[in-house]
């Protein structure tokens, strides 16, 4: 077979791009990898409530109800028309499992998304032009690792409004520098290898290498990083919001483990309150940490054997 | 004939950590990488640059694609001053002069495919898309990989070291440059499969009137690729001249010792002890005077007090030495 | 009677894709006083066969197959600990990287001392005397003794792991790619040294390189290796002169020689076979310029062709001509 025969077959696919096959490794992966087809899994699942939860959920979560009798529908135990039961002021415990999720995935996704990319595009400059580029970066990633987490969102919360977009805003201020870092000391040995310094030589500008030859090859790294910050956010959305600074009009699992606290359902022995929620919760965070270890063997092959 | 590429008074040093010593001397120690080095290719001439690791081979090479910024001396390429390149001239320069490196499995981004590395020069020179699968095949039959249809969508680390070290030759060469740098670009290679890339580099110098310089510490290889021959050692050349006199008849202590060191593939080859003992010394303190005094079998008194220039000798061949 | 003799070594390694059969089925020997070449491509099987003598190979090898005899003895059916006597005393090993096996924290003379007092059992002052002179043996300055690893060059840290590996008196040395990493003149020096050391100790040696102009300066025998399999031995003049192997002819071609005047060098196309899975008859055939019929169905034998010589081809018997060809470009060209 020879080229000229097959003009067709020769070009076309040069469009293939760096990210096309990343996202491709990314794929394959799971498919080899039981703790990221677990992690997948989880993520896929909680995705899909979230963003049909209108669908899913059998009740307006912040309804309260009445029962046929005309008495509210206060710490009824689960049951035909409320799975999980109702909550003290008489809302029904499923639908607001169910919204918490949509809450969950909005502060999580959001959050990893400012999160990587501002820790890629500093993590970048910082790591390719070093200097002082690098010295005044990673000067603010310092500082910005030097706060405290949780008095922070707090102290953030209590000056704006209360709102999810807090813990978003929280959660990207002081976790990009950790992502920064990381990719920054990846950038430093990908600027060393001889591929960079052909695409010099062959005229490529600092802003080709950059984003055409540095960038995809840190870009696994940044998605690792992603799915972390996602766990984190959500952590901290739930704390948060336990602690009652966060957003009343908002259902999150933190809300209904606040407001499941404050009501006593604990010493009433309500586990159908608290543990659906609190079990979300580290559902969640746990299918970020095994995403994160199945694709930690992609990036760094070393752990394997 | 004009040369295309000149250096005068090349020179590159390098900072090293400062001991503790040296801050309160304040001395700013400098690893003497190239230490004033003059030379000169014509278009169409193969240069090796022969040496042993750490005299300052790769940075001479790297100096001259502009690579590294030169400490003191200029460079010219086709009469103008690299060191003032900038811009529109300097992507023209880029466009015109080529490295191939040691070892093809870094020199390629792992993420391209094979036709997507080789277009990436041709992006970059702003070369119109149309006439894109004609060049790159062309390289590709250049370096004796003409079933390009068969490499095109592969990845790196799909071929083979061989395979792969034509293609970063064919990367190199799509632009059709006048000027290329070798860095040992078959040392990483099986014996096998070196001798292709060795005669694909003898064809291109015969084919495309490419001025090259051939980088390497094996002086067979040098010389089967490299009419011309420069030796270094510790950041100057010590010989210059035509490959066959220097194995012949080498002119300086050093490159005698260096010839006689050769092994040989044959059962009967001369084993008489070399001339010279001892290793390279440190970069960052030369010996005073000719750096190969301390290692010389013939140092006089001279030696350690005036550097040698390099001399002629024989037509076309020089050497840096006092005697003779 | 021999040092060492092998035959039919077979070496796996296992991989989560399946056993690796990086020797299979090699057979050599190496005569009191020689120093014996193993050549071959990378991955041909050289530094597993030399671990596989030494015993100290990684966990996921396993001997399969084959006889490890030295001086007679069975080295495959010792247990542990009478293998671990007769390594330094009865064979010692210089490993491939062995410029940076030296400890970076100890003072290389310590590190011998260290030899020469746990495993040979000498007394402090007997052990620095015993370390001075190996030092000499390897041509370093005693005086040197002192420093640390990082103070020498690759020269002599090279030189420093051949003066550890003598340190008990061994009957032989294997030494994996010594002189690889390094410069000409200063592996001519320790090709020197090597050479000394052969003459004046009676010293016998396997020398793991893939540079037959090593070989032709140092080596009494030769034993060419490709894809697990010994496919040539024989007297290094004679082999490098006469060889009956197509891909020992190739090697010689393959090679530039600053002797001769630069003739064409010619490469042998194609790629060693996946050991995990390798071609079932003579593993040289796909690249072989020679391949006929049964080649690629049956695996020719090792068998003894001339004085002290053999040769795994099935057209052994035509060498003479196939030499001939051999020396014409053209033979080796791929269509
Ligand atoms: N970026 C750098 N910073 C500091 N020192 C350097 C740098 N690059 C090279 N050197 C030093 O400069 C000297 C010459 O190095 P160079 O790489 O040019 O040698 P070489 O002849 O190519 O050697 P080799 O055969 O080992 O590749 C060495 O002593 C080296 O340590
Ligand atoms: N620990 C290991 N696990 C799996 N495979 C291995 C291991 N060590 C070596 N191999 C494989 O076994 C084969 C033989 O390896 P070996 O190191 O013996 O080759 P070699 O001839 O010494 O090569 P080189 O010249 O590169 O040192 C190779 O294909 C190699 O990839
Ligand atoms: S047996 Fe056949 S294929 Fe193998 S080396 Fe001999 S001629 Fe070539
Ligand atoms: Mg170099
Ligand atoms: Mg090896």
């Amino acid at each position: 077979m020879t080229a000229s025969s097959e003009p067709g077959a020769f070009l076309p696919k040069a469009e293939r791009r760096g990210l096309g096959r990343i996202l491709a490794d990314v794929l394959a992966k799971p498919a080899r990898d039981p703790f990221a087809l677990a992690g997948l899994s989880i993520y896929l699942v909680f995705v899909l409530v979230a963003l049909f939860a209108d669908q899913f959920a059998t009740h307006d979560p912040l309804q309260i109800l009445f029962q046929p009798n005309g008495r509210l529908a206060r710490n009824l135990p689960p049951g035909e028309t409320y799975w999980l039961g109702t909550t003290h002021s008489g809302r029904d415990i499923y639908s607001q499992l169910v919204y918490g999720a949509r809450a969950a995935l909005i502060v999580g996704v959001t959050a990893a998304m400012v999160v990587v990319a501002i820790g890629t595009l500093i993590g970048l400059l910082s790591g390719y032009f070093g200097g002082w580029v690098d010295a005044v970066l990673m000067r603010v990633a310092d500082t910005a690792l030097s706060i405290p987490f949780l008095p922070f969102v707090i102290v953030l919360t209590a000056f704006l409004k209360p709102s999810v977009w807090n813990v978003v805003l929280a959660v990207a201020i002081l976790l990009w520098p950790n992502t920064a870092r990381v990719i920054r000391s990846q950038v430093l040995t990908i600027r060393e290898r001889g591929y960079v310094e052909a695409a010099r030589v062959t005229g490529a500008g600092h802003g080709r290498i950059l984003f055409v030859h540095v960038a995809p090859n840190i870009l696994p790294l940044s998605f690792l990083y992603g799915s972390i910050a996602i766990g984190w956010a959500i952590l901290t959305e739930a704390a948060v919001s336990f602690l009652g600074f966060g957003d009343p009009r908002t259902v999150s699992w933190g809300y209904m483990l606040q407001d499941a606290f404050t009501s006593q359902a604990l010493s009433r022995g309500s586990w159908h309150w608290f543990v659906p929620p609190g079990l979300c919760i580290v559902v969640v965070v746990v299918a970020g940490f095994f995403l994160t270890r199945g694709y930690e063997e992609v990036l760094f092959p070393k752990l394997r054997d | 004939m004009a040369a295309i590429v000149t250096a005068q008074g090349l020179s590159k040093h390098f900072p090293v950590t400062r001991r503790l010593g040296d801050v309160l001397a304040g001395r700013r120690p400098v690893v003497r990488a190239v230490d004033g080095i003059d030379l000169a290719i014509a278009p169409g001439e193969s240069v090796g640059l022969l040496g042993e690791s750490g005299c300052g081979k790769t940075t001479t090479g790297r100096l001259l694609l502009k690579l590294e910024t030169p400490s003191a001396g200029r460079i010219a390429f086709d009469g103008a001053d690299l060191g003032t390149l900038e811009g529109e001239a300097l992507r023209a320069f880029r466009r015109r002069a080529q490295l191939v490196f040691q070892n093809p499995y870094d020199a390629v981004n792992p993420r391209f495919t094979i036709l997507r590395a080789l277009a990436e020069p041709l992006i970059n020179a702003g070369i119109d898309r149309a006439e894109h699968e004609d060049r790159i095949q062309r390289a590709l039959a250049r370096v004796h990989l003409p079933e390009a249809a068969r490499f095109a969508h592969l990845y790196p680390h799909q071929l083979s070291g061989g395979q792969l070290q034509r293609v970063v030759l064919a990367r190199a060469l799509v632009l059709e440059p006048q000027f290329l740098v070798a860095d040992e670009p078959v040392s990483m290679l099986d014996v096998s499969v070196r001798a292709g890339v060795l005669n694909v580099m003898r064809e291109v110098r015969d084919t495309m009137n490419l001025a090259a310089v051939y980088i390497s510490h094996d002086l067979a290889l040098v010389r089967y690729v490299c009419a011309r021959t420069l030796v270094m050692y510790l950041g100057r050349v010590v010989e210059d001249g035509p490959t066959e006199s220097v194995v012949r008849d080498p002119q300086h202590p050093y490159t005698r010792a260096l010839v006689k060191a050769v092994p040989v593939p044959h059962v009967d080859q001369s084993r008489d002890p070399l001339p010279i003992s001892g290793g390279v010394p440190d970069a960052r303190d030369p010996p005073s005077g000719c750096r190969f005094r301390d290692r010389c079998p013939r140092a006089v008194a001279r030696c350690a007090e005036s550097e040698p220039e390099l001399r002629p000798r024989a037509p076309g061949h020089r050497s840096a030495c006092h005697l003779d | 009677m021999d040092v060492l003799a092998v035959e039919g070594l077979k070496v796996d390694y296992r991989t989560p894709r399946g056993a690796i059969h990086a020797v299979d089925g090699a057979s050599f020997t190496v005569g009191a006083g020689q120093v014996v070449g193993l050549v071959g491509e990378s991955g041909c099987g050289k530094t597993t066969v030399a671990r596989a003598v030494t015993g100290v190979y990684p966990r996921n090898a396993s001997i399969v197959g084959g006889k490890i005899r030295f001086l007679g003895q069975d080295l495959l059916a010792l247990d542990a600990a009478a293998y671990r006597a007769l390594r330094w005393r009865g064979f010692a090993f210089v490993p491939q990287s062995a410029m940076n096996s030296l400890d970076p924290v100890y003072r290389v003379g310590d590190q011998l001392a260290e030899v020469l007092t746990e495993r040979g059992g000498l007394g402090a002052a007997d052990a620095a005397r015993r370390a001075s002179e190996l030092f000499e043996l390897v041509g370093l300055s005693p005086t040197r003794l002192v420093d640390y690893p990082h103070q020498f060059s690759g020269g002599m840290r090279q030189r420093a792991a051949i003066a550890l590996a003598l340190a008990l008196n061994p009957k032989l040395v294997i030494a994996d790619e010594p002189v690889t990493a390094l410069d000409v003149i200063i592996q001519r020096q320790v090709l020197d040294v090597i050479r000394e050391l052969q003459r004046r100790l009676g010293l016998s040696m396997i020398l793991v390189t893939h540079d037959i102009s090593v070989v032709a300066y140092v080596c009494d025998r030769v034993v060419v290796m490709y894809a697990g399999q010994v496919v040539e031995s024989g007297s290094a003049a004679a082999v490098l002169a006469r060889p009956f192997h197509p891909y020992t002819m190739g090697l010689n071609n393959a090679f530039p020689d600053l002797q001769s005047s630069a003739g064409l060098l010619v490469p042998i196309e194609g790629a060693p076979p996946d050991l995990a899975a390798p071609p079932g008859g003579c593993r040289f055939a796909p690249r072989c310029p020679f391949v006929q019929e049964r080649c690629r169905a049956e695996c020719p034998p090792l068998v003894p062709l001339a004085e002290g010589q053999s040769s795994a081809c099935w057209r052994a018997t035509e060498a003479e001509t196939l030499r001939a060809k051999s020396r014409d470009p053209k033979t080796w060209l791929r269509s």
